[in-house]
């Protein structure tokens, strides 16, 4: 009994660690600065749930139990996407070397686009405005 | 019965019932010590908040919740591994990257959040920004050849089953 739980610990120790350690490798080696917004995420899910599940579960097996796991892997799945999105819409609004948006199926542009200096670029100098937005990074 | 007086003092019964579990979970324990100051806390903390959250979602099928839990965790552990060996095994160039723009049936703002973290969350799609008045999601998949296939299976499989739960 003892030896299984032992390995079953190990086994999710190991693979959150080999999670974590692709989702690093993945900030290395992706070029772009969208396409590198994908390895941490990765990490931040399954290598560190891994993680906590593994600690959670030597807690029961071996000490009085702790729920605190379940608490960090809650906070980490609300805060992890609000962060992405942010540096994802930095990405968008700088347009270094980030693909051209597609246009939005329904409304006029992205939120990130939609600021007030574009909305008085295009109406004063529309023909300044095709220069200013064609210059990718 | 004075209706409005129990609205006043739970603008969002959920939020009570959930901030007495965390407390409990941050102090780990049960005892009616604990639940007591935990349900203090989540009377006080949405009564000094509720004037940033006026709209009350509502969950109208709260099975179908726990059902949309279990498929994103699965989804998660499926598209780790996959992702993984895409980044260990595919050049670069290889890659296609994609945006997908991805028209939303959704309006309520809380199942909106809901979506776009689902997708942040499970690997190989990041959710970027919505449109001006929020009717679209643009999202970048890391490795998506054909984007509107990653479009169809968002909308099918989480947009769907968020309708079902809130709308």
């Amino acid at each position: 009994m003892s030896a299984a739980a032992e390995i079953f610990v190990s086994a999710l120790i190991v693979i959150g660690a080999v999670f974590t350690l692709v989702g690093s490798w993945g900030l290395v080696k992706l070029d772009a600065p969208m396409s590198r917004l994908h390895a941490p995420t990765k990490a931040g899910t399954l290598g560190v749930g891994s993680v906590l599940m593994a600690s959670m579960c030597y807690a029961f097996i071996w000490r009085d139990g702790s729920a605190h796991e379940l608490l960090i892997t809650a906070f980490l799945f609300v805060t992890a996407p609000v962060s992405a999105m942010l540096i994802a819409k930095v990405a968008i609004f700088r347009r270094t070397n980030v693909q051209e948006l597609p246009p939005p199926p329904t409304d006029t542009t992205w939120a990130t686009h939609d600021t007030g200096e574009r909305a008085i670029k295009s109406s004063s100098a529309s023909e300044n405005r095709g220069g200013n937005t064609a210059t990718p990074g | 019965m004075p209706r409005k007086l129990i609205w006043r003092l739970f603008p969002h019964p959920l939020l009570t019932l959930l901030l007495t579990l965390v407390w409990c979970l941050l102090v780990n324990g049960f005892s009616s010590g604990t639940v007591a100051f935990g349900l203090i806390l989540g009377t006080v903390i949405p009564i000094l908040t509720a004037a940033y959250w006026p709209r009350r979602p509502v969950i109208r099928k709260p099975l179908r919740v726990l059902e949309y839990i279990l498929i994103v965790l699965w989804d998660i552990i499926v598209a780790n591994v996959q992702v993984a060996i895409i980044v260990v095994f595919k050049r670069n160039a290889d890659m296609a990257s994609n945006w997908v723009a991805i028209p939303l049936e959704l309006r309520t703002p809380e199942a909106i959040a809901i979506l776009a973290g689902t997708i942040t969350l499970t690997p190989g799609t990041v959710s970027a920004d919505l449109s001006d008045e929020g009717h679209a999601l643009l999202v970048h998949a890391l490795d998506a050849p054909d984007p509107d296939a990653v479009r169809d299976a968002i909308k099918s499989r989480y947009e769907r089953r968020l309708k079902e739960i809130f709308e």
